[in-house]
């Protein structure tokens, strides 16, 4: 890669670049044990520093506190306010809490089964968080083929909950695995196509390189193709089972889908790798359509590593805003939301895309405000595709009606609400 | 840095999670309370005994859907390649690749008219 301007210096005390800090370890560590030991050591400060800065303090007091306070909030609650000051040590007494918890297998379960689902859970959320750039130099992994490996990592919760629920031998497990496999088959393919419409524009599926790409143009994808992250948005939540579309442990039809039969810290490690997941999808959100640790300059002054934090927690946030205000969805609604809505937008997104960066190479031009030019007539025809698809398929507003009515489909009926007044 | 330099953290990030889970369960194990009772191996089933057997057929639906991801998923397969690629190659593969997203958007359509994309 060539070499580009930045003001970060090579001093270890600057904190704008974090890998000079590393760079010394590694040069203490190359004196002492030779190469070898430089090798092996340094994944591992890499680790140890993502650990320590971001996916600890984040999993914690975001994740778990967070999300449990926000959430009480918007249901006018108060959220966890009993353990330390304001609730804050909350996460670890519900860690000790499930550490000391029976952790139980039913009678005929599978156990070989039923004890590798934590790991297949658990191991893919911790080699998603090593491909995310956090600064410049500052990434454990820059592998090549990034976007490739997190559609790949992304799918392992589904065969890790298949195998859950296929073990605990209960017929609500099984409908719950049943149905994540049928959710996240159906929410894939929409997902790979946006995905590689944002991979036609760069021309890279490297993560580092799709964030220097948007930092040269001096803009993000997310103004290119707009309605590539909404539906990003939507299927990595079905994906992850976040709550508005989490049918797969919808409580209030079986029980607990898949987890039913889990107690203590093998349920535990499914709820902690849930925020995990979904917190390394924030990451990938933040790096491929908010242009990751860049700020359209700032990131000269300001350290990159907390610009991108701060991305993460921004879309970390709208997660859980979706989780506290949306109702759950019916499984049918959700099938034929994925195929008949979805996918032929991402189709269409995607060879909209490639004509655009087409145009661009062929044409020769230089100027990076074409790709501005280009976003706003794919915001206009974002909006008009979204209207009328919706039109097309019959979608439509909930109705408000004069008096309260028997609705057939749902089983309930539909309320007068009084604030609308007769239409 | 080479290009194994990068996978080698990617495989310590399988140790790392295999290791957290493992230790995790078996300090649950040393930590919590053990105690193997009839009852309380029964699968839940809302605090009644379960009916039938446990493994439960599933609707042929699930199926369904399972064949119609294998073709789509299949024509994400072919367009990968073609995503990065295609600015280097001529003209005309673009036209292919639409020629390619439609054929695949007939079966589609068709599938949407036999109302396989209905979960009835």
């Amino acid at each position: 890669m060539e070499e580009r301007d930045s003001l970060a210096t090579d001093n270890w005390w600057d904190l704008r670049d974090l890998s000079n800090i590393a760079g010394e370890i590694l040069d203490l560590a190359e004196r002492i044990g030779g190469n070898e030991l430089a090798f092996i050591v340094s994944p591992i400060i890499g680790f140890v520093a993502a650990f320590l800065i971001f996916i600890l303090p984040t999993q914690l007091f975001l994740g778990v506190y967070g999300e449990r306070k926000i959430i009480g909030r918007m249901q006018s609650r108060y959220g966890p306010n009993r353990v330390g000051p304001f609730g804050l040590l909350q996460p670890i007494a519900d860690a000790v809490k499930l550490l000391t918890k029976e952790s139980y297998t039913p009678r005929g379960a599978d156990i070989l089964v039923m004890y590798t689902a934590p790991i297949v859970f658990v191991a893919p959320a911790v080699m998603l968080m090593a491909v995310i750039p956090f600064g410049p130099n500052m990434v454990i992994a820059d592998i090549p083929v990034a976007v490739l490996y997190f559609l790949a990592m992304a799918s392992f919760p589904v065969i890790a909950s298949f195998m859950a629920g296929w073990g605990s031998n209960n017929k609500y497990s099984l409908f719950g695995a049943m149905r994540i496999v049928a959710m996240t088959l159906s929410y894939e393919v929409p997902l790979v196509l946006v995905l590689l419409g944002t991979v036609v524009i760069t021309g890279t599926m490297s993560l580092q390189d799709m964030v220097w790409w948007q930092s040269d143009n001096n803009i993000w994808l997310v103004f290119i193709a707009p309605v590539a992250l909404v539906i990003f948005f939507i299927a990595v939540s079905a994906e992850l089972n976040r709550t508005p579309v989490d049918i797969a442990e919808a409580e209030s039809e079986i029980v607990a889908g898949y987890l039913t039969e889990y107690s203590g810290m093998k349920w535990g490690l499914f709820y902690g790798m849930d925020i995990a997941y979904a917190l390394a999808s924030a990451c990938f959100a933040a790096t491929i359509f908010f242009g990751g640790w860049s700020l359209f300059g700032l990131e000269q002054w300001v350290p990159p590593w907390i610009l991108f934090i701060v991305k993460v927690y921004a879309f970390y946030f709208l997660f859980i805003w979706t989780r506290g205000t949306l109702p759950r969805l019916r499984i049918d609604q959700l099938m034929k939301f994925a195929w008949q809505f979805m996918l032929p937008l991402a189709a269409l997104n995607l060879l909209l895309l490639a004509v655009q960066r087409l145009i661009v190479v062929e044409a020769e031009i230089e100027t990076s405000a074409i790709w501005w030019l280009f976003g706003g007539i794919n915001l206009i025809i974002a909006a008009a595709a979204i209207y009328g698809w919706a039109k097309v398929l019959g979608y439509r507003r909930d109705e408000v009606p004069e008096r309260p009515r028997l609705v057939k489909e749902v089983g309930g009926y539909v309320p007068y609400d009084s604030s609308k007044g007769a239409r | 840095m080479t290009l194994y330099d990068q996978w080698l953290a990617v495989l310590l990030a399988v140790i790392v999670g295999t290791v957290l889970v493992a230790v995790a369960l078996i300090a649950t194990r040393l930590i919590g309370p053990y105690a193997r009772e009839r009852a309380k191996s029964v699968s839940y089933e809302c605090g009644m005994l379960p009916v039938g057997r446990n493994w439960a057929q599933v609707h042929v639906r699930y199926y369904l859907i399972a064949i119609l991801f294998l073709l789509f998923d299949v024509e994400t397969v072919f367009i990968v390649p073609w995503a990065i690629t295609f600015t280097e190659m001529p003209e005309f593969v673009l036209y292919y690749m639409v020629a390619f997203i439609v054929i695949l958007s007939l079966g589609l359509v068709y599938a949407w008219k036999r109302g396989v994309l209905e979960w009835r």
